[in-house]
């Protein structure tokens, strides 16, 4: 944890070095600003709407939009029907659609299921409720190790899965993008749907981590 | 193609790193590298093509090389190829328009094509043992192998003819759920599934091969 990492039991990745060198970083810079002159010129972009495009992920668009959606559907069990029936439906109710969400489906957790989303191809993600996905998410350990052991892989993350717990994961290969619905923990009876999703974790709609109710 | 991006079910690449307190950018680069791959996709063909793009990184440039390196390395090959085009009219999208389309999205389901599923839920098939020269979204270990349908999702473009400019083809996309151990063999739980979402062009009924 000394540099601010949170390293796990097997041999981190002998193939990708995650630092780049302050020279590495101000060359990624320069090509980046040379490619932003070039588009800018040619008419393709427009400075302002690139602006526009980062404050949007950085600011706007993240699990706190998905951390609403769960804790509506554990509040209100129509709600929760009509998102496991038609889910892209159901999260532009609460105003959250778009680019890389265009087609949702949301698979819920129970006592005897547990579901993980991946993207062995790429990094598919459910932009419009989870933002950006993280940098794990989009390594190659997690796309390649969680379809042959997702077991192994939600240990790391200190998930520890009974055998007869049955893991369903879902490699996202076309336009749908999941969403997990964590369980609702013990303890949350008499919370509030506003406290309730500052519960939900970005990695429990991922499915890589159950959520508590912390007892300080 | 057989390439390196399809690494489900390899297992050399050690342990899954989280970053505490990870920002959604690491650097402003990375951010503006976003920001024009989203801004300009409609200028750079079809989301399946530009993920070829992505394909067609050498091996060893892919595997070193970091998310948003890729990305960068993406739109400069596009740029360099001229494949992006000014819009019809010469509009570059504004900061207002750039936000209504990340807002809007842009659906892969169309209204046209083969719109009446040859399968239904429960159904069994088999994937069929494809090699394509070009993109491709049947994984490689998921060929060959037995499912059963889970859901429709209607009728979605086809990537395989959509990334190389040869028609979005549109047909009936299935999830299709496949016992862990028809994947990976015996040495997993055998409660365990593992879900794809599969075009019907990949699929053969059971008895048909």
């Amino acid at each position: 944890m000394s540099d601010g990492r949170h390293r796990h039991d097997a041999p981190a990745s002998p193939y990708l070095e995650n630092h780049r060198t302050a020279e590495e970083s101000a060359e990624l810079a320069e090509r980046t600003a040379r490619l932003e002159d070039y588009l800018v010129e040619k008419g393709l972009v427009a400075r302002d709407a690139l602006d526009r495009l980062v404050e949007l992920y950085e600011q706007d668009i993240g699990p706190m939009n998905g951390a609403r959606v769960v804790a509506r559907a554990w509040t209100d069990p129509s709600y929760k029907l009509r998102l496991l029936d038609d889910a892209t439906t159901a999260i532009r109710e609460l105003g959250f659609g778009g680019m890389q969400g265009e087609h949702m489906v949301v698979v819920e957790n129970t006592p005897t299921v547990h579901n993980v989303v991946v993207c062995s191809l790429c990094s598919c993600y459910p932009w419009p409720v989870l933002g950006l996905p993280p940098g794990w998410y989009k390594d190659f350990a997690y796309r390649s190790r969680l379809p042959i052991e997702p077991r192994a892989v939600l240990k790391e993350f200190g998930l520890e899965l009974a055998d007869d717990v049955e893991v369903r994961v879902w490699d996202s290969s076309a336009e749908i993008r999941y969403l997990v619905l964590p369980e609702r923990p013990d303890g949350s009876g008499t919370m509030t749907e506003v406290d309730l999703a500052k519960l939900v974790s970005r990695d429990s709609m991922i499915g890589v981590a159950r959520i508590s109710v912390e007892t300080e | 193609m057989n390439g390196v991006h399809d690494m489900g079910g390899m297992t050399c690449f050690g342990s899954v790193v989280a970053e505490d307190k990870e920002p959604v950018f690491h650097d402003d680069w990375e951010g503006r590298v976003f920001a024009m791959s989203i801004a300009a996709s409609g200028r750079f063909g079809s989301i399946d093509g530009r993920r070829y793009a992505l394909e067609i990184i050498s091996p060893g440039q892919y595997l070193r090389s970091s998310y948003y390196e890729r990305w960068l390395m993406r739109i400069e090959q596009l740029a360099e190829q001229k494949q992006a085009t000014a819009s019809d009219d010469g509009t570059v999208l504004s900061a207002t328009d750039a936000e209504r389309a990340a807002m809007a999205g842009r659906p892969a389901t169309r209204k046209v094509g083969r719109l009446e599923p040859r399968f239904s839920v429960g159904d069994t098939v088999r994937t069929r043992l494809l090699q394509p020269a070009g993109h491709t979204r049947l994984p490689r270990y998921a060929r060959g192998r037995v499912g059963k349908i889970a859901r429709l999702h209607g009728t979605h473009v086809f990537p395989d003819t959509s990334a190389h400019r040869l028609g979005e083809n549109p047909q009936p996309l299935y999830s299709v759920e496949f016992a862990a151990a028809e994947l990976w063999g015996p040495g997993v739980n055998a409660k365990d599934k593992l879900y794809l979402d599969l075009w019907e062009d990949y699929l053969d009924e059971i008895g048909q091969i």
